[in-house]
C-alpha cells in the first residue's frame, strides 16, 4: 500500500525540494535578522545608549527668584509675588490646538491668549514650557489637576511675579520687568540661558533695566529623569540656583510719594538730593504711570493714551529729557567771569532793558531795564542784559568749563534708562553739530542759559548741590547692593571758594531779600531757610513784531509754547543739607510755579514729614494749611504699613 | 482517499498518541511563551497584572486547544477545510458590518468570550484549504491555468477582504503565505515570474499614483511608507515609533540594561511596548544575549516544523505545515523587521511572546494542525 506511483513520488519530490528551498530562504533571512540585531545591539550599542540617556534625561531651569528693591528705610519698591500659571510643553502635548481647545472650557482662556501662546510654542523649542495664562486663581489650578489626564503637556506652575506695590509713584526710577523679546536678545547677547525661557521677564527700564543682571541671579538647573509624555519620574542631580542681589535705594518712599502727589497732574519733573552725599532722596517724573500694568502686559489701548498723551508720561523727565535751563544757569555765567577775573562783586553795568550785539537786539525780561546792577542784584532780581554783557567779555569756552566743572553736559552714572548728557555748547560743539561757526550772538543767548545749552533736572540739582557745598558731587541711587554699600569719594570743585560764597550769597537774596524774585517762596525758619534761583525758559522765539504789539501771556498761548518754568535751590543757607531742581513744562513762570513747588518738597526733606505751618509766611499760611490736608489725602497709606526690614 | 490506504497499525492512536507528538516542538513554543510571560511582568513594572496574568490563561487555553487539535486525525481536519475557509470569509463579511473600530481599522468582533479577529483565523483557513485543494488536484493538472486561477481565487477573497479593513499587513501575510502554499504545490516557475514582474510594476505605480486622484493607498500607509524609509525625518511624528525602537535596541549591547531596567520602556518612550514592540524591550533589557535566543527559539521551531514537513508523504500534512510555517516565519521575520527598521510599521505582533488573544489562540491552533500532521503520520509498523 505504501508503494507510491511514479508521480506520486516525483511529486513528494518536487514539494520536498521546493520545501527545502523555502526553508532555506526562511532560514536565510534568519541569519539576517540576527545579522542585524548584532549590528544594532553591539557595533552600534555605544551611540544608541547615548541617545537612550539623552532620550530620558532632561536638563532643566529652577527659575530663581529676582531681587528685591527697597528704598532706605526698607520700605519694599519692587518685590517677587507667588502665582499660578499654567504651561504647555509642545512636545508632550502632540495636538495642540485640540488640548487648547480643552483648556479653554476649563479655565477663561480669550481667543487672543490662544493665538499668542500658539505662536510661542511655534518660535520655541519643542521641550521648552511656555506659558499659556498665568495670575490664575486656584480654583483654576484645581480644575486643570483633576483634567491632567485628558491635557497632556499642560502642567499648573507656581511662578513668582514682579510686583510694585507703590504703583505709579517709583515708576521712572524703578522701571519694571517685562518678557524677553527677541530685540532684547539681540541687544544684551546674554548667554544666561534664562533669558531663552518663553515670557521670562527682564526689567525694561529704570533700575530694573540697568541693574538687570545683579537682580536676576543665577538660576538653579537639575538633571530629571523623564518619560516620553515628559512627566518627570525622578530627580538625579539638583544645582540650586542663587537668588538675585537684594538692592537698597537711597530714594525715600515718604519724600517721593509727597512729590509726587505735589506735582499732580502737571508735567514736571523734581530731583531731591543730599547736598553732602550725592544720594539722590527723591526723584520723580509727572505725570507717571502704574508700572504694574506693564508686567501683566498693557492693553493696546492703554499703551495707546500713555504714547499719545502730550504730558508724555512714560518719559522719565528728570534724566532722559534736557531742558534749557534759563536763569538758572546764570551763576555758570557769574562763576564764570568770577574765575576769569573779569568783574568783583562791585562793578556795575547799565541795563537799559536791551542791548544790540551785531546788530541784533537782546532784551532783558525787564522792558524797562534794572538801571545800574552790581553782581549780587544780577542775581537776585535776575538782570540779563548784566549777562549779555558779562558773557562777551568771558567767552563761551570759559562758560563753557564752568558748566562742565558744575556737572553740566555729563552724563552721570546712575541706575536710570536713557540718562541724557544735556548739552553745554562750545565753538567746537557748534562746529560738529550744526557744522556752522560759534557767533557773539550764540555766547549772548547762552549766558542766560537759552540758546544751545540743555540741561536735565538731575544736573540742575548737582549744579545747586555743588554750588552749595563746592564738592564734586556726584548723584547716587543706589545704597547697598545685598547689604554691601558701595563707597563714596568727594573732592573739592575746582573754584575758587570766594567766587562760591559770592554766589551763594547772591542767591540768598533771591528768595529772602524783598526785592528777589522768588522772594514770596521764602521760608520764615532760619533753619529751613530755602537759597535758590528761579528760570524761566522760552521755548519759541519772539518775533520783532511780537514785541511791538506786546508779548503775549503765557496763559493766552498754546500750553506746547508756554515757557518752562524751573527752579533750583538748597537749604539751609548755614549747612546745606537738601538739593532740589525743579521743573515744570511749559508751566510759566519759574519764580511764580516753580518756586512754591521747590519750597514745599525743601520743607518736607528737611523736617521728614509735614513742615509746620510757621515755616511759612503768614499770608501763605491759609492756603499751605488747605494744601497739607489735600496732599496728605493723596499720599498713599501703605507707606508706613509696608515698611520691613531689607 | 489516501488515508484510507493507512494500515491502522503504522499509525497511532487512543493515548498512544500522545507520545507520538511533537515533543520538542512542544517544549520550544512552552519556551517562548514563558519568555513572553517575563517580559510582560517587566514591561508592566514587575506586576503580574494587566498583562502577564490574562496571557498565561489564554496560553494555557491556547495549550489545551492545540492538544485538542493535534490528537483530532488530520484527514478529519483535511475534510472539514471547505467549511473552515467558508465560515473565516463570511466572519471577515461580519466584520465589514458590525466589527468594532479599532486604531483606525476595523479588524474585531466580539464573541462575547473573546474578540475575535477574522482575519487571524483567514490566515489558517487559507493554508488548510490551499493543501486540500492541492491534495485532491491530480499532479499532472497542478500548472494547467484553469486549476492556477481557483487558488488565486481562493486567496483574492480574504486578501481583498482585509485590505478592505483596511490592514495592508495581514493582507500582505495571506498573500504571501498562500502564494508559498501554490508554489510548493509545484505550480511552473514562469506563474511565478510573471507575478513576480506583475508585483514589480505595481509598486512602481504605486508611487507614481501618490498625490493623483486615483491614489491606490491610503495618505497613512503612504506616510508609513516614508517613515520607514527614513525614519529620522520626523523623529518625534511618524517615525517616533521606528526612531524610538531603534534606540532601545541599540542601548541593549551584549547583556542588555538587565532584566526590569529598560528604560525606554520603562519610562514609556515605547510605543505598544506590550504587544507589537515587545521585542524591544527583550533587546533593551536583555541585550543581544536575549534576541538572538528568541531568534533561536523561532528558528528552532521552524526547523522542527521543515523537518516534520519534510517527512510527510501526504501531500495536505506536507503542504499544511509547511504553509503554516511560512505564516509563522512571516509573523516574527516581519516583526522583527519592523522594530529593527528593515519594513515598514505594520501591525503584527511578535508570535507566542506578544500581549494579544487572538493572535496566541490562532498560533496555538496552526501548531495544533502541525501536531496533528506530525502524530497521524503514518510511520513503520511498530
Amino acid at each position: 500500500m505504501w508503494q507510491k506511483s511514479n508521480i506520486v513520488s516525483y511529486r513528494h519530490f518536487r514539494t520536498a525540494r521546493r520545501g527545502l528551498l523555502v526553508g532555506g530562504i526562511q532560514l536565510g533571512f534568519c541569519g539576517l535578522l540576527a545579522w542585524r540585531m548584532h549590528h544594532l545591539q553591539v557595533e552600534k550599542a555605544e551611540s544608541f545608549r547615548l541617545v537612550a540617556d539623552e532620550n530620558r534625561i532632561n536638563l532643566r531651569l529652577i527659575p530663581n527668584q529676582r531681587g528685591e528693591i527697597y528704598d532706605r528705610n526698607g520700605v519694599k519698591l519692587a518685590g517677587n509675588e507667588a502665582s499660578y500659571s499654567v504651561t504647555m510643553v509642545a512636545e508632550d502635548a502632540g495636538d495642540i490646538d485640540l488640548i487648547l481647545e480643552r483648556l479653554s472650557k476649563l479655565i477663561n482662556l480669550s481667543p487672543e491668549d490662544i493665538e499668542r501662546s500658539k505662536a510661542e510654542l511655534e518660535q520655541s523649542a519643542k521641550f521648552l514650557p511656555v506659558t499659556i495664562l498665568d495670575r490664575l486663581e486656584r480654583d483654576d489650578i484645581e480644575k486643570i489637576a483633576f483634567n491632567a489626564p485628558m491635557l497632556p503637556g499642560i502642567n499648573p506652575e507656581i511662578a513668582f511675579s514682579r510686583t510694585y506695590p507703590l504703583g505709579e509713584i517709583f515708576a521712572h526710577v524703578v522701571g519694571y520687568v517685562g518678557p524677553v523679546s527677541t530685540r532684547d536678545l539681540e541687544l544684551r547677547k546674554d548667554p544666561d540661558p534664562l533669558l531663552r525661557i518663553p515670557r521670562f521677564q527682564i526689567g525694561k527700564v529704570g533700575i530694573e533695566r540697568e541693574l538687570e543682571t545683579t537682580l536676576r541671579g543665577k538660576a538653579g538647573t537639575k538633571k530629571v529623569e523623564v518619560n516620553a509624555l515628559g512627566r518627570v519620574m525622578r530627580e538625579i542631580e539638583r544645582k540650586e540656583g542663587s537668588k538675585g542681589a537684594n538692592l537698597k535705594l537711597t530714594l525715600d518712599t515718604n519724600l517721593q510719594a509727597y512729590v509726587r502727589a505735589r506735582l499732580g497732574n502737571e508735567s514736571a519733573s523734581v530731583v531731591v538730593m543730599d547736598c553732602n552725599s550725592g544720594e539722590i532722596l527723591a526723584i520723580c517724573s509727572s505725570p507717571a504711570y502704574d508700572p504694574n500694568k506693564f508686567v501683566r502686559g498693557i492693553s493696546f489701548n492703554d499703551y495707546g493714551i500713555l504714547r499719545d498723551d502730550n504730558h508724555r508720561p512714560l518719559a522719565s523727565k528728570t534724566v532722559q529729557d534736557a531742558y534749557p535751563p534759563g536763569s538758572t544757569f546764570k551763576m555758570v555765567t557769574i562763576l564764570a567771569a568770577l574765575e576769569a577775573g573779569i568783574i568783583n562783586h562791585r562793578e556795575k553795568i547799565r541795563c537799559n532793558g536791551h542791548v544790540e550785539v551785531s546788530n541784533r537786539k537782546f532784551h532783558c525780561w525787564k522792558r524797562d531795564g534794572h538801571g545800574n546792577v552790581d553782581l549780587i542784584k544780577s542775581l537776585r532780581e535776575s538782570c540779563d542784559v548784566y549777562y549779555y554783557e558779562l558773557a562777551q567779555q568771558v567767552g563761551i569756552e570759559k562758560i563753557a568749563e564752568v558748566a562742565r566743572i558744575l556737572g553740566l553736559g555729563q552724563s552721570f552714572d546712575i541706575e536710570m534708562s536713557a540718562v541724557t548728557s544735556g548739552i553745554v555748547p562750545d565753538k567746537l560743539w557748534k562746529l560738529s553739530a550744526r557744522s556752522r561757526e560759534w557767533v557773539v550772538g550764540d555766547t549772548v543767548n547762552s549766558s542766560i542759559g537759552q540758546g544751545y545749552v540743555l540741561a536735565s533736572p538731575l544736573q540742575l540739582a548737582v549744579m545747586i548741590a555743588r554750588i552749595a557745598t563746592g564738592n564734586e558731587i556726584l548723584p547716587r541711587l543706589i545704597e547697598s547692593i545685598n547689604g554691601v554699600k558701595a563707597d563714596e569719594e568727594t573732592s573739592k570743585l575746582k573754584l575758587n571758594k570766594n567766587n562760591l560764597n559770592l554766589v551763594r550769597k547772591a542767591l540768598f537774596e533771591v528768595t529772602n531779600d524783598k526785592r528777589g524774585t522768588a522772594y514770596d517762596s521764602r521760608v520764615l525758619n532760619k533753619k529751613s531757610q530755602i537759597i535758590g534761583k528761579s528760570g524761566t525758559s522760552q521755548v519759541r522765539n519772539i518775533s520783532a513784531v511780537e514785541r511791538t504789539l506786546g508779548v503775549l501771556e503765557n496763559k493766552d498761548l498754546p500750553w506746547e509754547q508756554r515757557d518752562h518754568a524751573l527752579f533750583v535751590n538748597y537749604a539751609p543757607y548755614d549747612d546745606p543739607k537738601i538739593a532740589v531742581s525743579v521743573v515744570v513744562e511749559h508751566g510759566g513762570s519759574g519764580s511764580t510755579v516753580a518756586a512754591p513747588i521747590a519750597r514745599d518738597i525743601t520743607l518736607q526733606a528737611i523736617y521728614q514729614g509735614t513742615p509746620p505751618i510757621t515755616a511759612y509766611p503768614v499770608e501763605d499760611r491759609a492756603k499751605i494749611y488747605n494744601q497739607q490736608r489735600e496732599l496728605k489725602k493723596l499720599m498713599p497709606r501703605t507707606t508706613k504699613s509696608s515698611k520691613v526690614q531689607a | 482517499m489516501s488515508y484510507l490506504e493507512y494500515r491502522v497499525k503504522t499509525i497511532p492512536v487512543g493515548w498512544r498518541k500522545i507520545l507520538f507528538m511533537n515533543w520538542g516542538l512542544t517544549a520550544l513554543i512552552i519556551g517562548a511563551a514563558f519568555s513572553g510571560f517575563a517580559m510582560l511582568i517587566s514591561v508592566a513594572g514587575g506586576n503580574i497584572e494587566p498583562w502577564a496574568l490574562s496571557q498565561m490563561q489564554r496560553f494555557s487555553i491556547g495549550l489545551l486547544t492545540m492538544f485538542i487539535i493535534a490528537m483530532t486525525p488530520i484527514w478529519i481536519w483535511r475534510n472539514v477545510s471547505v467549511p473552515i475557509y467558508m465560515l473565516s470569509i463570511v466572519l471577515l463579511l461580519l466584520v465589514e458590518f458590525l466589527g468594532s473600530t479599532g486604531m483606525g481599522a476595523k479588524r474585531w468582533i466580539n464573541l462575547g468570550f473573546i474578540n475575535l479577529q477574522p482575519s487571524e483565523v483567514a490566515k489558517i483557513a487559507l493554508i488548510m484549504l490551499l493543501a486540500a485543494y492541492y491534495d485532491w488536484l491530480p499532479a499532472d493538472k497542478v500548472s494547467k491555468p484553469i486549476w492556477v486561477i481557483v487558488p488565486i481565487a481562493f486567496i483574492s477573497l480574504p486578501v481583498l477582504l482585509v485590505l478592505q479593513q483596511p490592514d495592508l499587513g495581514t493582507s500582505l501575510l495571506l498573500l504571501l503565505s498562500g502564494a508559498t502554499v501554490i508554489f510548493l504545490a509545484g505550480v511552473h516557475w514562469v506563474y511565478f515570474g510573471t507575478v513576480i514582474a506583475f508585483t514589480v510594476g505595481f509598486v512602481i505605480a504605486l508611487f507614481k499614483s501618490r498625490g493623483t486622484e486615483w491614489q491606490l493607498f491610503q495618505d497613512y500607509q503612504f506616510s508609513r511608507i516614508d517613515t520607514f524609509l527614513n525614519p529620522d525625518s520626523d523623529p518625534l511624528g511618524a517615525g517616533y515609533h521606528i526612531s524610538q525602537s531603534k534606540i532601545a535596541l541599540g542601548s541593549g549591547g551584549w547583556t542588555g540594561r538587565g532584566y526590569m531596567e529598560g528604560t525606554q520602556s520603562r519610562l514609556n518612550f515605547l510605543p505598544e511596548k506590550h504587544t507589537d514592540f515587545i521585542f524591544t524591550t527583550i533587546a533593551e533589557e536583555l541585550g543581544f544575549i536575549g534576541t538572538i535566543s528568541i531568534l533561536a527559539i523561532y528558528v528552532g521551531i521552524m526547523i522542527f516544523c521543515l523537518h516534520s514537513a519534510l517527512r510527510h508523504r501526504e501531500r495536505f500534512s506536507s503542504l499544511l505545515t509547511l504553509g503554516l510555517t511560512m505564516t509563522f516565519f512571516l509573523f516574527f521575520a516581519v516583526n522583527m523587521s519592523m522594530v529593527m527598521g528593515l519594513a515598514p510599521v505594520v501591525g503584527v505582533p511578535l508570535p507566542l511572546i506578544s500581549y494579544g488573544g487572538s493572535a496566541m489562540l490562532v498560533l496555538m491552533g496552526a501548531f495544533g494542525l502541525i501536531q496533528s500532521a506530525h502524530v497521524h503520520r503514518p510511520r513503520g509498523s511498530t
